[in-house]
């Protein structure tokens, strides 16, 4: 793997609280189960850099072999990779993501929800 | 290039022998599955763990020859 890449994603998985590999962009997310990640992390008021890993092919292919997980979207908290769309979905509504983002003393600001 | 829900099937059935697979072409395509797996396999693994463990079932493929695989995963005993 290409060292470049493995220390490019080290760091930002070290220096952001919340890190978000996906296709497309927050603003424009190139695939459903990306677009899902950003509306659960903005849902739940989370600051997070989003990475998009159709700008970059060794990026794309560099971030499944680091996490040894072979779709996109992945989040990272604070250094830690924790799942793609569906166990974000999950942690999500059983409460565990929220728990787990107030253990590891990540600021949210959930919005009043509408429900 | 898409993939039958009978090879997924048959893949996962292949790693692991006890599971139950509940499987929905979402689009009729052969490209956007969503899969349910229930294995004593899974008893004490992480969910990444479960998770991974269905992926390398498919040797690959997913994310590769399949777009889109939505996965939950659960033990037996445990509801989901």
């Amino acid at each position: 793997m290409d060292t470049m890449i493995v220390e490019r994603i080290r760091a930002d998985v070290n220096s952001n609280d919340v890190v978000l590999y996906m296709k497309g962009t927050p603003v424009f997310p190139q695939c459903g189960f990306s677009a899902q990640a950003v509306q659960i992390l903005t849902m739940l008021g989370v600051q997070f850099k989003g990475v998009d890993v159709l700008a970059d092919t060794g990026l794309r292919q560099g971030i499944k072999d680091f996490s040894k997980w072979p779709t996109l979207p992945q989040l990272y908290i604070k250094g830690e990779f924790i799942g793609g769309c569906d166990i974000m979905r999950e942690m999500f509504q059983s409460g565990e993501l929220q728990r787990l983002l107030a253990d590891k003393k990540v600021p949210t600001e959930q919005k009043k929800s509408i429900a | 290039m898409p993939m039958s829900a009978e090879e997924i099937q048959r893949l996962i059935k292949e790693a692991l022998p006890d599971a139950r697979v509940e499987l929905k072409d979402l689009r009729g395509d052969n490209d956007h599955y969503q899969a349910h797996v229930e294995s004593a396999a899974f008893c004490g693994k992480s969910r990444i763990d479960q998770h991974r463990m269905v992926y390398e079932a498919l040797q690959g493929r997913a994310g590769g020859l399949v777009h889109a695989l939505a996965l939950t995963t659960s033990t037996p005993t445990s509801t989901h």
